[in-house]
């Protein structure tokens, strides 16, 4: 396999699993380590919205929320086409251990195609394009 | 592990990627794809105009980009063929660069750090 579909980091912390988990599903928590600003409403099907310097954003929507050991969300992938309907799954997952928590956090789904249906619908699109500047030419030669 | 042959498994993202890449990794092909991004559909004939790449050589690229899948052939005026740029190779592509730019590091890093910084607080009240 040469590129990944799925990302993933294993880290100990000195903390636990209570004090990682605010610090992951609050604004407060989100906006220290995240983005810059935050604001998130925790429930599946909840909107988060992340911001940077710069004027990066990101929509968060969760997914999962199991308190204190399992939070998910998708968003969608950088850099593509704002109207492309893939998402990567991103799951933190908290297990106590003697010392504090051990936090593992999964991204999955770089390696989705998109389906039929929506290259279909992209064809259309790039194919209607074509034909509106083509009626824009008719109309301008008819002026 | 490749995954079992179903009825049709559809193209298989990585190759797709793998297509793209190699079609990026020529300067002579870039320029084309890059003339056809900036410019929009275009003969073989207009791509010699504009780059200053003989129409043989021009031709055989499109040839190869044509049978990858990143540009389509279409009839243009008077009975030439037009190349167009397809884009959804290039969008496969893309994601897998996301996965190679995204950076947890940093991120889990700085979790690490307001997590320290937090608890420092705490016991210092």
């Amino acid at each position: 396999m040469g590129f990944p579909d799925r990302i993933e980091r294993t880290l100990d912390v000195a903390h636990p699993p209570r004090v990682v988990w605010a610090a992951i599903t609050t604004a407060e928590g989100l906006a220290a380590w995240f983005g810059q600003e935050a604001e998130i409403d925790l429930r599946p099907g909840g909107v988060a919205r992340l911001a940077w310097d710069g004027g990066h954003v990101a929509e968060l929507r969760v997914e999962r929320v199991e308190e204190p050991s399992v939070f998910g969300f998708t968003w969608r992938v950088d850099a593509m086409p704002e109207d492309d309907p893939r998402r990567t799954y991103v799951e933190f997952t908290l297990e106590p251990t003697a010392t504090g928590t051990r936090l593992r956090v999964v991204e999955t789904g770089f390696a989705q195609l998109p389906d039929e249906g929506y290259r279909k619908g992209f064809e259309s699109h790039t194919e209607g394009w074509g034909r509106e500047l083509g009626e824009l030419v008719a109309y301008l030669d008819a002026a | 592990m490749p995954p079992e042959q179903g009825p049709d498994p559809g193209p298989d993202p990585e190759s797709v990627a793998e297509q793209v890449f190699i079609a990026l990794a020529d300067p002579t092909r870039r320029s084309i794809l890059a003339a056809l991004a900036a410019g929009g559909p275009a003969t073989a004939t207009d791509l010699a105009d504009r780059l200053p790449i003989t129409r043989q050589a021009i031709a055989k690229h499109l040839t190869l980009l044509a049978d990858v899948g990143l540009v389509t052939a279409e009839p243009g005026e008077r009975r030439r063929v037009r190349f167009r740029l397809r884009s959804a190779p290039m969008q496969v592509a893309q994601q897998f660069l996301a996965a190679l730019a995204r950076d947890w590091d940093g991120p889990l890093d700085a979790l690490t750090g307001y997590l320290d910084r937090a608890a420092q607080r705490g016991e210092g009240r």
